[in-house]
């Protein structure tokens, strides 16, 4: 049993739902190993839930997908909710999403099911308690690390979470009690995602090239956080298969088939699939949110602009760190 | 080197070193090279390097480097870099394997593919030294090579929904061993008591990219008393 077991319960789970996931920022330094990067699919959300709270960047907090989950607190918390709108509610009132919020002792919080987007993100202030393995606390079911175990295990009914009392993070003071409008991402819009070509993109045909920059992409159902498949026009690359080399975060790649599959954090570490280029990060954290059947467009970027949005998106939450 | 090294984005934090065009046992003291030289020059700016068979994935920050940045770096250690020596090679290590049918129920297929008894598979596939072409597909799994050609034989047309840890396995003319349980393809040869993949470990991972791995045959008595697993595999359903 792993050590958070020892402390008080600050959270009950009463109903797990289908999927939530404990995420720090990822798993580092071990991609060599053959252990892929975990953390949280949608990162811009998760940072904004953190930095609500008060949560330095890199704490922990729970990624809810589709909803489903009911929990009930042990104690008086602070918490932010942010990213999809699965339709949260406690004791049945509405909860204000991109916002901090009270969850007082003996209340439940619920999440229903997807209104826009397919990921929420629960911080609570303070971050909560688990043992780092390899480094890192993010849950991996495929390879059985992180999470509040220790072993990969998404959230169970029954289960009993701990949250940190004296974190480096509770610097509530300083913190925005809410974020401004113009942070906020509509999910009910159709995506339109920055590609960053590169890799194996001279090799498909001139058509795929068309193809692939001018065609509403459909989201598969078959997507979860090791990768998102695209449904549309067949892309034709000159190359079949690669001896299998590294692949990076929101990578696309093409097997034979012709249909896109964008690798997100789970994604094994080596492939050898032709690749269009990638996606950027902020870029992958936003397919995470669309759902089954939702359109999504791609759109050739060059690095300098693309970088230069990133670094914007990361200096909300360093400012106050250092 | 006859061929020219070449960079390619693999996105706003990455590169890919493309060194080589085809597998070769002697990419890997280039690979390792090139890998030492990415840790000094980035420093902390490094975040992950994901050698493989003929590349090299760098990945880093780019809150602390620019991609025309982190290619500059790149592109200044590439030039010069040397292989790494023969006595810099990696360790060598010696899998404890149970060659067995029951464990191993792909032996009868390569043998017959080969036109071998299977005593002659075992023989063939224990006597080489192999390398870590790379690490992937699950934590500590480590592609090896070269097999015997006389053993080369094509993965299985359905996968196995769970393969034990453990598992020595051979596709292509590759082989590996199966740290965890999980789904696979391969042509199961044998099972190792071999800790492949430990959290508790310093390193975590017995193998790595350029190690240098034996398997040598024990009865089933060794292989139980190392704590090996000695569950019969069920058949494909």
């Amino acid at each position: 049993m792993t050590q958070h077991n020892s402390l008080e319960a600050d959270i009950r789970v009463l109903r797990a739902g289908p999927l939530a996931l404990l995420q720090d920022s990822g798993r580092f330094g071990v991609r060599h190993l053959g252990v892929t990067q975990g953390g949280p699919a949608d990162i811009y959300s998760w940072a904004w839930a953190n930095h609500l709270t008060g949560n330095p960047w890199g704490t922990a907090n729970l990624e809810v997908t589709f909803g489903g989950l009911k929990l009930i607190a042990v104690r008086d918390l602070e918490i932010a909710i942010t990213g999809a709108d699965l339709g949260a509610t406690i004791e049945h009132k509405p909860v204000a999403l991109w916002q901090r919020t009270r969850w007082k002792a003996g209340d439940t919080l619920t999440f229903a099911a997807p209104v826009s987007g397919l990921r929420a993100y629960l911080a609570v202030c303070g971050g909560f308690a688990a043992e780092p393995v390899l480094g890192s606390v993010a849950c991996v079911t495929r390879e059985e690390l992180g999470g509040f175990e220790g072993n990969g295990a998404k959230l169970a009914t029954g289960d009993e979470l701990s949250v940190n009392r004296s974190g480096p993070g509770q610097q509530l003071a300083n913190a925005p009690t809410e974020a401004p409008k113009n942070a906020l991402p509509d999910f009910s819009q159709p995506a339109v995602l920055d590609l960053l070509p590169g890799a194996q993109i001279a090799s498909f045909t001139g058509r795929s090239l068309f193809d692939a920059f001018n065609t509403w992409w459909q989201v598969d159902d078959r997507a979860d956080r090791m990768g998102v498949r695209l449904i549309g026009p067949r892309l034709n690359c000159k190359i079949n298969t690669l001896i299998s080399e590294g692949i990076s975060l929101g990578s696309i790649q093409v097997p034979p088939d012709g249909q896109p599959i964008v690798l997100l954090n789970d994604r094994q570490t080596i492939g050898g699939y032709p690749r269009l280029g990638a996606l950027s990060p902020l870029s992958a954290s936003r397919l995470a949110q669309c759902l089954p059947r939702e359109p999504v467009r791609l759109i050739a970027r060059g690095s300098d602009a693309v970088l230069k949005e990133h670094r914007r998106f990361r200096a909300v939450f360093h400012s106050e760190s250092v | 080197m006859s061929w020219k090294p070449v960079l390619e984005s693999a996105g706003l934090d990455a590169w890919i070193v493309r060194m080589f065009a085809s597998i070769d046992e002697r990419n890997v003291s280039w690979l390792s090279a090139l890998a030492r030289r990415c840790e000094e020059a980035f420093g902390d700016a490094l975040v992950d390097l994901v050698p493989s068979y003929t590349t090299l994935l760098v990945v880093f920050d780019p809150l602390n480097v620019s991609p025309s940045q982190a290619r500059a770096i790149i592109c200044e250690t590439l030039a010069g870099l040397e292989p790494e020596e023969t006595a810099h090679e990696g360790e060598v290590h010696e899998l404890p394997t149970w060659y067995d049918i029951s464990v191993g129920p792909e032996l009868q297929r390569v043998a017959e593919g080969a036109g071998m008894a299977v005593s002659e598979v075992v023989e063939a596939h224990s006597q080489r030294t192999y390398k870590v072409f790379a690490l992937g597909f699950a934590p500590g799994f480590a592609f090896m090579g070269l097999v015997d050609p006389r053993l080369e034989c094509a993965r299985l047309d359905t996968p196995r929904k769970r393969v034990p840890a453990g598992s020595v396995a051979l596709a292509g003319l590759q082989t590996a061993a199966y740290p965890t349980e999980t789904p696979g393809g391969w042509n199961l040869l044998g099972r190792t008591s071999a800790r492949l993949f430990d959290r508790e470990r310093e390193g975590f991972s017995l193998l790595r990219v350029g190690d240098r791995v034996r398997f040598v045959p024990v009865s089933r008595e060794v292989f139980e008393r190392e704590g090996g697993n000695t569950t019969p595999l069920e058949p494909i359903t």
